[in-house]
């Protein structure tokens, strides 16, 4: 077995050229909860591991003047879950990324390590679909910034370019009656892979639906954007009928597998099940949310 | 409920091996080292089933660090003879194949050969560089297909046992057995009620949470001590003694605290491949398996198919029972299809039943026991068909299992004829329970089932050492898998007289207390509890002995009560009573070390009943089966420490939850396991149960000094059926096919939409 060379990063600079100094070999370290696991059951065997949690910048949540968000890739779903700003403003994305893994593991996992594990079951991922976040990449030719949808490529792929590595996520500022929303199937209560994710961030003006993103997980090579069903409900007073299209257009998106957590037919089917869910929660959240209080 | 006053049978204090577990110093199987010890790993079959061409170690033996490489070559070939292990009877010819392959893998992650080195990495890498040539073969998995004419034949030599005439074909049907009482065709030509239905269930692991694990040293003069974590470490002994050719008597094996066994741990796979390193080598071997090797190569229990026809009289008399049971044995014959068959149809008093059961091999690993071997998959059957000839004929399922209920003299369809047993105490005790009594709550639906083991005896030895101070020493030789020192060292206080922590239990190795069996079929408690009962019998005896002898009367003459021997009458003489302690401090001018030794095979285990019930809610839209509120009631016999008891209740009711939700082994369509973690391998989370409630009914055995019945089987074997049969309560669809699966139960709602909706 060859040995693991680990650098503890003081900066971006020292990290970027920490990876590109390991040809193809090096591997971040957040919280490790996937990386360990994987590295343990032999699936990875990286050449360097470059922790990144000494570098400030990946460790804050900072309030943008915009009204905005950006949350440092490292940041861990239980610091996330206590940042009650953030809870408020985005409270889907804040229950998606509580959703991963046990009690123990929100203390160490990331929503950033969460992206680039880049699993199309990633629970976050979704939900920052939906939000409209963006990726901060930095890498050897500086800063560039992707939509989070356009950041996997593929299971287990993503479009990191050698000696890239995400900084953070920012989420944009939040017009008044707005509300998002994340709903997961899995089998048991806890502790397990979602079946299908849902993501659904809408504003409502006075019952109308002015605005909205759906985000797809565990249906296909990566999360989708569905943008048909933001269409079915944008428009409309979330009424059933364009519920019923919107959870049509979620189904039609859908190009999952039969595999070990679910079929193409069950799949399929709960993704339009948990849009209508996940949008009534939204909803719900987006009314208590204009000012001058709940409808 | 026995009208018996104890002082310390049926208290709740704390086990003795509890502070150890709490602060981590209980040792487990992974905690032993030796000074000098190497790092065993084994290769394992990439295939489910293919011929072994040749194995080259070359290069694994060449590489530094590699101390030995064993293969089957290394292992001597056994008689095609049946030993009985646990609660299953295994073929030494198929155990050696079991643990090294020989001319075939038979299933995904069957050993092929293993080395020794002196670092994990080391062997990891020399495991990579064995080069094995194999011709792959067609597969079968699953238990029907592997019946099938022109299904892939795992051994050449199987005719199967049992019919006639003997059938010259080679088969992977192994065995046939059957079970007749009364004659079935004419029960059912007097039935005014037929309900006929076919089940199938998946194999479910046990899912200890303490790998296999063992160290393992071969000395030069020829001895061995193994130290392992297993529910029978005299097993062991005999496993290595045999596969080895090693005299018995130079092997000491020592269990470690155990992290789970459930069955599963009553056979080996490490050990003696460890033993053997050791040989070869001359160090120290440890072994552990990782999760994924538990998964795919060790024992699960079966899956099965189970056809279930049932037929009775419009007051709910049930007249007639044909049920016809396959089993999946695995790799190897050997399923528990006999248990299977026995308690299927044992709660009830039907005057005609006929039980058929089929041992049936297919490519997967050989399985294990797992609680109640057979019965929750056989239970499952007839649970529900009970279930639905309640609904029939409009009777409360209580009534119509008390109708039918096995009592005191019933004759049982594989044999005996039921002593003093608590069913219908169990069933009226569950018509009592505050669940029962509870209204349902709006969503939710009620569902219950009985299930039955018979439990087992068998060999125990165990003594009882009076320290100095008059303390007491409990030994016995069975790995405590359920609180079973706390409880023999409860019985050993009540028949000493003296205060429970006066009393150690313990777990002596191979060499340091007689044979016992294997901790299995609920029998620790009841056999061994008997030894210690009477282990103690005999110390008190000679505690007696030495009254008298400081008296100058007759041992006759001197009665123990109370802790302490006392003149049994005033013609014997007035003398102050002498306490065990007084008696121990003058051990020394009375006769030398006092002790009390017993080796029994315990006859009479009290079989158990249990009625389970649960509260569901059934999602539409998803499928997803939410358990508001569950009960185990049982039979328990005497609960000794009733803690442990409702433990054992509670552990099995959670254990059968699963089983009936979410549990399966996932093969694809190379037939190799696509869900070997608790990832995808999904046994429930604490947060997708209720606080399991239990209520324990206490019908005493009569063959036991205490009353004690078996009590950590039975309550596996109702909650399949007893959430099947809520699920079908709760959404009018019977799912007849484990496990009921958010995506099986979505797909089995959608498909009865248009049914249900004309109804």
């Amino acid at each position: 077995m060859s040995d693991i060379r680990y650098v503890a990063a003081e900066s971006l600079d020292e990290a970027v050229k920490a990876m590109l100094a390991a040809g193809g070999q090096g591997k971040i370290l957040a919280g490790g909860t996937d990386l360990l696991v994987q590295m343990r059951s032999g699936a990875q065997n990286p050449g360097t591991i470059v922790d990144v949690k000494k570098i400030d910048e990946v460790m804050q949540i900072v309030e943008l003047p915009d009204g905005g968000f950006r949350i440092g890739a490292a940041v861990s779903g239980a610091v996330i879950g206590e940042h009650r700003k953030l809870a408020a403003a985005w409270p889907g994305v804040v229950e998606a990324v509580n959703l991963i893994g046990s009690k123990q593991v929100q203390g160490r996992a990331s929503a950033g390590g969460n992206l680039c594990n880049s699993s199309p079951a990633a629970d976050s991922v979704p939900a920052l679909v939906a939000a409209g976040a963006k990726v901060v990449i930095q890498g050897p030719n500086g800063r560039r910034e992707v939509p989070v949808e356009a950041f996997p490529t593929g299971p287990g792929r993503n479009c990191l370019a050698p000696g890239e590595l995400v900084v953070s996520l920012t989420l944009p500022p939040r017009p008044p009656g707005s509300g998002d929303a994340y709903l997961r199937l899995i089998p048991r209560t806890e502790m397990d892979i979602a079946v299908v994710g849902v993501g659904v961030s809408l504003t409502l003006k006075d019952g109308v639906c002015t605005a909205a993103r759906v985000g797809l997980g565990a249906v296909a090579p990566t999360v989708l954007l569905v943008e048909d069903a933001a269409k079915a409900l944008i428009g409309s007073k979330l009424d059933d009928a364009a519920l019923e299209k919107a959870a049509a257009a979620c189904s039609a998106a859908c190009k999952p597998i039969n595999d070990k957590r679910g079929t193409i037919a069950y799949r399929t089917k709960i993704a339009g099940v948990l849009l209508k869910r996940a949008t009534a929660i939204a909803a719900r959240r987006a009314t208590s949310n204009v000012p001058g209080g709940m409808h | 409920m026995t009208g018996q006053v104890y002082k310390w049978i049926g208290t709740r204090p704390n086990r003795p091996d509890g502070a150890d577990k709490v602060t981590g110093r209980a040792r487990f199987g992974a905690d032993f080292n030796m000074p000098g010890q190497l790092v065993g790993r084994v290769l394992r079959s990439p295939h489910p089933h293919a011929r072994i061409v040749s194995i080259d170690i070359g290069a694994a033996a060449a590489l530094p660090g590699v101390k030995a490489v064993v293969t089957a070559a290394d292992f001597p070939e056994q008689e095609n003879i049946v030993v009985p292990a646990g609660e299953m009877q295994v073929n030494l010819r198929d155990v050696t194949r079991n643990i090294m392959a020989r001319e075939k893998v038979l299933y995904e992650g069957h050993p092929v050969a293993a080395v020794a080195a002196t670092t994990d990495a080391v062997a990891k890498q020399a495991v990579a560089l064995i080069k094995v040539v194999y011709e792959e073969l067609p597969h079968v998995i699953d238990v029907a297909a592997a019946m099938q004419d022109g299904a892939p034949i795992l051994h050449d030599h199987i005719r199967t046992e049992g019919v006639q005439p003997a059938p010259t074909k080679a088969s992977n049907i192994a065995k046939r057995v059957e079970n007749l009482k009364g004659d079935v065709a004419r029960g059912f030509a007097e039935a005014e009620v037929i309900i006929e239905r076919s089940y199938t269930t998946q194999p479910v692991h046990q899912a200890y949470i303490e790998p296999h694990a063992c160290l393992a040293s071969a000395a030069e003069d020829g001895q061995v001590q193994v130290w392992t974590t297993t529910q029978g470490h005299f097993q062991v002994r005999g496993f290595c003694s045999r596969l080895l050719n090693i005299e018995t008597s130079q092997i000491r094996v020592t269990p470690s605290e155990i992290g789970g066994g459930f069955g599963g741990k009553t056979v080996v796979y490490l050990e003696p491949v460890a033993v053997r390193l050791s040989q070869k080598t001359g160090k120290p071997v440890k072994m552990v398996m990782t999760r994924e090797e538990v998964f795919r190569a060790s024992g699960p229990a079966p899956g099965g198919t189970v056809k279930v026809k049932l037929g009775a009289k419009r007051d709910g008399r049930i007249v007639a029972a044909d049920i016809t049971i396959a089993l999946q044995a695995g790799a190897f014959p050997g399923s528990p299809i006999g248990p299977a068959c026995w308690c299927s149809m044992a709660c009830y008093d039907v005057d005609n039943i006929r039980v058929v059961g089929f041992d049936v091999v297919s490519n997967r690993p050989k399985v294990a026991a797992y609680r109640a071997p057979g019965a929750p998959i056989s239970a499952f059957g007839v649970e529900s068909t009970i279930d639905m000839l309640a609904q029939e004929l409009g009777m409360d399922p209580i009534e119509l299992r008390l109708k039918n209920a096995a009592q005191k003299g019933t004759k049982t369809h594989y044999g005996p004829t039921f002593d003093r047993i608590g069913f219908i105490e169990t069933l009226e005790a569950a018509r009592n329970s505050a669940h029962w009594k509870s209204p349902v709550k709006p969503g939710y639906a009620r569902g219950l089932a009985a299930g039955f083991w018979f439990n087992v005896g068998a060999d125990s030895s165990a003594a009882a050492h009076v320290a100095e101070d008059g303390t007491v020493t409990v030994i016995s030789g069975n790995p405590d898998i359920g609180g079973s020192r706390a409880s023999l060292a409860l019985m050993a206080a009540e028949e000493l007289g003296v205060d429970y922590d006066k009393v150690r239990a313990i777990i002596a190795d191979t060499s340091s207390v007689g044979f016992n069996f294997v901790t299995g079929g609920s029998r620790v408690t009841f056999a061994t509890g008997l030894a210690v009962v009477n282990a103690t019998k005999d110390a008190i005896r000679e505690l007696k002995v030495r009254a008298a002898k400081i008296w100058g009367v007759d041992p006759e003459g001197v009665v123990w009560e109370g802790g302490q021997a006392r003149p049994a009458g005033h013609n014997v003489g007035e003398f102050e009573p002498l306490s065990l302690a007084e008696i121990a401090a003058q051990a020394g001018k009375t006769g030398g070390p006092i002790n009390g030794h017993a080796q029994l095979n315990a006859q009479g285990a009290g079989p158990g009943f249990g009625v389970h019930i649960a509260d569901v809610k059934v999602d539409p839209d998803t499928g997803g089966v939410t358990i508001g509120r569950y009960t185990a009631v049982q039979d328990v016999g005497t609960a000794i420490h009733p803690g442990y008891v409702e433990g054992q209740l509670q552990g099995g009711a959670v254990q059968g939850i699963g089983w009936a939700l979410n549990e399966e082994y996932i093969y694809n369509a190379r037939g190799r396991l696509d869900n070997p973690g608790f990832l995808d391998y999904r046994i429930p989370v604490a947060s997708d149960l209720p606080m399991i409630e239990t209520v324990l009914v206490e019908v005493p055995n009569p063959h036991h000094p205490y009353g004690v019945r078996g009590v950590g089987e039975v309550p596996i074997v109702p909650p399949l059926a007893t959430i099947a049969n809520a699920v079908a309560r709760a959404t009018g669809v019977r799912m007849t096919d484990l496990p009921i699966s958010p995506p099986r139960l979505s797909a089995a709602l959608d498909a009865a939409m248009p049914r249900l909706a004309a109804e």
